[in-house]
């Protein structure tokens, strides 16, 4: 009897602890601060899509260089309203006084096929009709439809500013900020930033191409 | 006066015993403490997990990281705590048919989340991989030649913000966790530093920090977030947020805008009109390691 007691009491204190072990958890659990969300983007998008207007397209580098060392622009119409050629040329190799050294790798195209005689600040679409020359995202468009369908949809072309445009503004690039629209190809380039990884080993074996010197330690990890 | 039973010295030798092996345990307990740095204020070390702090306490935590930051580095920086917005999810797509491996990504993300220079650590690595294989292991991140080079194709790879992030489960203190708008986050000043998230990450996103970074005063970044870019402590686990202090105030990722052909595209999933949702539902999207089932917020598509 007397055991009973006994056992029934120790039950009645290993209850107590578990409930009081149950309600410090929950009291744990729900330390929590209430996570405050902000406002959800406003619908109505304030933010204006600008697209860059590339320098070259109404100007052009000359050999002369401003006193912070950059080439100084000339609009394109300072010399073609004074000097109206005769024909344009088929390609640049025809180039004998100006745009001399012009590098032209854009399929079978001829100077005619975009530029006009005589007005060389507008450009000629395949069907005859003029645009201005900061137009030529539409020229392009012509052949590259693809490429200006996912321009126009956000999937091409790099960008800067803001996704959400109730925010603030985004300026978008012009198909002429990346591609040289008479060789519109990237030209290769060194990539920056080489990894320095810790206890990054030597390139893999079967990776044809140049060997890659050995990395810094200096500031490596001990 | 009476002498001492038997049994007398046998309880005092249990009771050394004991207070001998109560102290040592003590000792043993208290043993972080010797691991003090004069770096770890008081303040850091019983600051609370992030979702625990009231708005009062973050404003002193972010004080006093900010005097830190001006002690250890001597830069003015701004940390704020940017909270995930209403209506908000978040989704990345990377374009591999433009992608020429440049690392300009790379390098924005260098600058922006205030990594360590001498490391050249980043939240993004470029694999080089061989066209017309998609074996990752062959993958090559130490390329140094021109870049597109014949014969290969580029593949950046950060965190993919997993919506069933192995990241998160496998860490013991809850250091890490998925934000509301789809953002995988670590707590810098809860993270215990055991890296089991970095082995858990199949998309290797997880980046230690074996020494306290080393930036140049001029080289900081001013604008800091608590949970994204603030300068981490030596000792922790970071990764990838989608630049939050950037993109939770509406701005576009620091590496999508240094990218120089255009091949990222960022935006907010839970919007019909928004580019990302072009991408997913006009491309051929595919999902990297698809079959493990991490369910990501980030998305490598091609064109045609």
């Amino acid at each position: 009897m007397a055991c009973s007691v006994r056992c029934t009491g120790k039950n009645i204190v290993r209850s107590l602890l578990f409930t009081a072990a149950i309600v410090f958890g929950v009291a744990c659990g729900h330390r929590d601060q209430a996570q405050s969300l902000q406002a959800a983007p406003s619908a109505s998008a304030t933010g204006a899509v600008v697209i860059h207007e590339p320098p070259k397209l109404t100007s052009i580098e000359t050999d002369k260089v401003d006193a912070l060392g950059k080439p100084i622009r000339v609009a394109c119409v300072t010399c073609h309203t004074a000097r109206v050629g005769q024909k344009l040329p088929t390609s640049p190799d025809d180039l004998r006084d100006f745009h001399q050294g012009l590098v032209f790798k854009h399929g079978d195209n001829t100077c005619a096929n975009c530029h006009v005689l005589g007005a060389q600040d507008s450009l000629r679409l395949a069907d005859g009709r003029l645009i201005p020359m900061r137009e030529a995202m539409t020229l392009c468009g012509q052949c590259h439809g693809s490429q200006l369908r996912d321009y126009k949809k956000g999937a091409h072309g790099g960008m800067s500013g803001h996704w959400d445009l109730a925010s603030g503004g985004r300026l978008r690039n012009h198909c002429v900020d990346c591609h040289d629209p008479h060789a519109p190809k990237f030209v290769p380039s060194t990539p920056v930033l080489p990894p320095r990884d810790l206890k990054l080993g030597p390139p893999i074996p079967h990776q044809a191409g140049p060997a890659i010197p050995k990395l810094s330690t200096e500031g490596a990890h001990p | 006066m009476s002498e001492p039973t038997e049994k007398q010295p046998r309880r005092v030798h249990l009771k050394v015993l004991g207070a001998t092996l109560g102290a040592s345990a003590f000792a043993y307990a208290m043993a972080p403490l010797r691991a003090w740095t004069k770096e770890l204020s008081v303040d850091a070390f019983l600051q609370k997990h992030y979702k625990e702090l009231t708005k009062e306490e973050m404003t002193k935590v972010i004080a006093r990281l900010e005097a830190d930051t001006k002690r250890d580095y001597g830069a003015d920086v701004t940390i704020k705590d940017p909270k995930p917005r209403a209506g908000v999810e978040f989704g990345y797509a990377l374009n591999l048919s433009v992608c020429i491996g440049c690392r300009k990504c790379a390098e924005a993300c260098h600058h922006e989340n205030n990594h360590d220079r001498a490391t050249n650590n980043s939240y993004i690595r470029v694999l080089e991989m061989e066209q017309g294989s998609f074996d990752m292991e062959r993958g090559n991140v130490q390329y140094d030649h021109a870049v597109p080079a014949p014969g290969k194709f580029y593949m950046p790879v950060q965190c993919h913000q997993c919506d069933n992030a192995p990241c998160t489960k496998v860490c013991p203190v809850q250091a890490t966790w998925k934000e509301p708008d789809g953002i995988v986050v670590v707590d810098y000043n809860w993270c215990i530093g055991c890296r089991y998230c970095e082995a858990a990450c199949p998309y290797h996103a997880r980046r230690f920090n074996w020494t306290k970074p080393e930036i140049p005063k001029e080289e900081i970044n001013p604008d800091q977030g608590y949970l994204s870019n603030r300068i981490r402590p030596q000792g922790v686990v970071e990764k990838c947020t989608f630049c939050l202090h950037r993109t939770r105030e509406g701005k576009l990722p620091a590496c999508l805008e240094a990218c120089p052909t255009g091949a990222r595209v960022f935006g907010n999933l839970l919007d019909p009109d928004s580019e990302i949702r072009w991408v997913l539902e006009h491309k051929r999207v595919f999902i990297l390691k698809e079959e493990l089932g991490t369910k990501p917020r980030f998305f490598y598509f091609f064109d045609v």
